[in-house]
């Protein structure tokens, strides 16, 4: 690694790095397209990981907070994108509404959730924060009959278990992104034109968070994270902090939540599991917590690993190797996925790439 | 007033069973302040392994009772060595380790018992046979059946042995001390790591017993059963006081009233709901949880 940094002291090695990725982003979708574009829709899926990791970054592993909830912002996003841009209830609104609605909802959800666990501590928060989110689920699931005490009348506001089906896709003032689209005799499906509004969400993501971490909240998050009575006495006021934190990363959380609904075109509580929750946070400390680089890594070697192990492991692979198929698919993809994150645990417990500073 | 009656009875038995489960993630945290999020699995591990050693020892042509016991005795043995190798391999080389590099390691491990007992047991719901009578006694306003008294009396017993062992033996001192201060107990020539390899079997051991009272109550066991459990039991254990016995105790208990009670006002869906909202009420009120003691900040 230091060989790299050494290579990317002069500005403009920097330069021509950034142009060598710049290309690489550009070009990705369509490789991945010559393989199906089910191999386009995971590099979609991957991208809205990054953004989720960096927000949840920003809570977890800049200011120190413990949220094992995290996922219920993402479904604030993703709800509040399927409600009013579907058939549900028949309204269409434009996405420079409801991403922004989206975003500032989840956010006011962080606050909701913020304000009565701020005395909480480690794992303590861990575990209320734990409780939100299986809340917010679990309403998702049951809103489907909401009754109003005094009447017998009942309103159907989720769908529940079923979910949400025929949302509106990505509309840029009457362009259809679903409709795809074709420049220069270029066939640019929908899932690679998605991918593109993904990747500048990921890139404004990431410029928004570093922005952020070097600015004096984000000194004021890492001091939290460091030592919170001595933040305290140095003058910074630890409940808004906090608050801000809980709200940033949720409204992280509530954009990717807009867009996925918008990409998938149906949402169920199903998505928004613990087991979300746990994946996110998995890869903020897989790769390194606090440090962004890290956290995209695990966000893209988390959100990537299963598929490709899938693909590897499908019955096909194994009757080659072996003439037989030894283990279902789908378990030898979790064996191998859970024996990895032990493995790296184990072996690099400050995540694959830690933050270079010294702890 | 007979329904509530009755819900505080099932609520009793329920919240007997979160309160062993519970003990396993208070114990663990008591001395590692660790999460250990592979405890539901343990307990699924033991529902299942008394299952099919029950089933096997019925067709052999033992009586129920044997099976029972035998069972209970084989899940116990096989938990505490889940338990310990766990401890040996996935957390103890971490012990020094950032904070949360364990909490992930306890996830890829859960994850890992899962799909180990797919590959072990397979993925179907097993129904678990009628051992103890589950036929229904009537006793004034209530129901119990002689499979839920069981559980109650063998919940109670277990708390009151380990409560007896962790204050009244050697190993016990030494688990107390450990969890006071594991370098200073060190000094006074505990030998830490058995002290931790031993209270991760009597938790494991703890869940395996947890896990056969599940699937005999509901008649069954399958791979996904730790998972919603282990979760009820951590809530309880952190609402009791987390690293507090016990907090622990207290803990499960008021859950499974809660939840029991709950019902009567509530619609069944919205159970764990319940659960999760007297959490956060009594956090909010309580920072420490119930039975926990007020720790000065530090640090």
């Amino acid at each position: 690694m230091t060989g790299m940094t050494g290579i990317l002291q002069t500005k403009r090695n920097q330069l021509i790095a950034l142009a060598v990725l710049g290309v690489l982003l550009a070009v990705l979708p369509f490789v991945a397209g010559a393989f199906g574009q089910a191999w386009v829709r995971i590099l979609n899926m991957t991208l809205l990981y990054v953004m989720l990791a960096l927000g949840l970054n920003v809570v977890v592993g800049v200011a120190g907070l413990l949220d094992l909830g995290y996922v219920a912002f993402y479904a604030v996003g993703a709800y509040t994108w399927s409600l009013l841009a579907s058939a549900h209830f028949d309204l269409h609104y434009p996405f420079w509404v409801l991403l922004p609605l989206g975003a500032f909802l989840a956010a006011l959800a962080g606050l909701l959730l913020g304000t009565p666990v701020l005395k909480l501590r480690g794992d303590y928060l861990a575990i209320v924060t734990l409780g939100f989110g299986e809340i917010v689920r679990i309403l998702m699931n049951n809103f489907d009959k909401v009754g109003l005490p005094w009447s017998d009348k009942s309103y159907n506001l989720t769908n529940g278990p079923r979910g949400i089906t025929g949302i509106d896709g990505l509309n840029f003032f009457g362009f259809k992104i679903s409709n795809g689209l074709e420049i220069f005799g270029l066939q640019i499906t929908s899932l690679q034109l998605y991918y593109f509004v993904f990747l500048a969400f990921a890139i404004l993501s990431v410029i928004g968070v570093s922005r952020l971490q070097h600015s004096r909240i984000g000194r004021a998050w890492q001091a939290l994270r460091e030592d919170e009575i001595a933040a305290k006495a140095m003058g910074i006021n630890t409940r808004n902090v906090k608050l801000a934190a809980f709200a940033f990363g949720a409204l992280t959380g509530g954009l990717a939540g807009g867009l996925f609904a918008s990409m998938q075109g149906f949402v169920s509580p199903e998505s928004f599991g613990l087991l979300e929750s746990i994946m996110i946070l998995a890869m903020v400390v897989l790769g390194g917590m606090g440090h962004i680089p890290g956290v995209i890594l695990g966000a893209v070697l988390l959100s990537a690993m299963p598929e490709v192990i899938r693909y590897a492991a499908d019955e096909n692979m194994q009757e080659k190797l072996f003439g037989m198929v030894l283990v279902a698919p789908e378990v030898l993809r979790n064996l191998i996925f859970s024996l990895a994150m032990i493995l790296i645990m184990l072996f690099k417990p400050a995540g694959l790439w830690p933050s270079p500073e010294k702890k | 007033m007979d329904v509530l009656l009755q819900q505080i009875v099932n609520g009793l038995v329920v919240g007997s069973v979160y309160a062993l489960v519970a003990l396993g993630y208070t114990m663990v945290y008591g001395i590692l302040q660790l999460i250990n999020f592979a405890h539901g699995e343990i307990v699924m591990i033991g529902g299942l392994t008394s299952l099919f050693a029950a089933k096997g020892l019925l067709a052999m042509g033992a009586p129920p009772l044997l099976a029972l016991l035998v069972a209970i005795l084989a899940a116990m043995i096989v938990c505490a060595i889940v338990g310990v190798v766990i401890e040996r391999v996935a957390y103890r080389p971490l012990r020094n380790a950032p904070r949360l590099a364990p909490l992930i390691t306890a996830i890829g491990v859960s994850i890992l018992l899962q799909q180990l007992a797919i590959l072990v047991f397979g993925r179907n719901y097993f129904s678990f046979p009628e051992l103890i009578s589950k036929a229904p006694i009537v006793i004034g306003p209530i129901t119990v059946t002689l499979n839920e008294i069981v559980i109650l009396l063998t919940s109670f017993g277990l708390m009151a042995g380990l409560l007896w062992l962790v204050h009244n033996t050697k190993v016990g001192t030494a688990m107390r001390a450990t969890a006071e201060n594991q370098k200073v107990a060190g000094l006074m020539g505990i030998d830490i790591n058995k002290i931790i390899a031993i209270t991760f079997a009597i938790g494991s051991g703890l869940g395996a017993v947890a896990g056969v009272m599940v699937a005999s109550n509901y008649g069954q066991a399958h791979y996904y059963m730790g998972f919603m459990l282990g979760l009820k039991a951590f809530t309880a254990a952190v609402m009791g006081g987390i690293g507090n016995l016990w907090g622990a105790m207290v803990g499960g208990l008021i859950l499974g009233l809660v939840e029991n009670v709950g019902l009567i006002f509530v619609r069944g869906d919205y159970k764990d709901i319940f659960a999760f909202v007297v959490l956060v009420l009594v956090l909010i009120f309580r920072p420490q949880g119930l039975v926990g003691e007020r720790v000065a900040e530090r640090a």
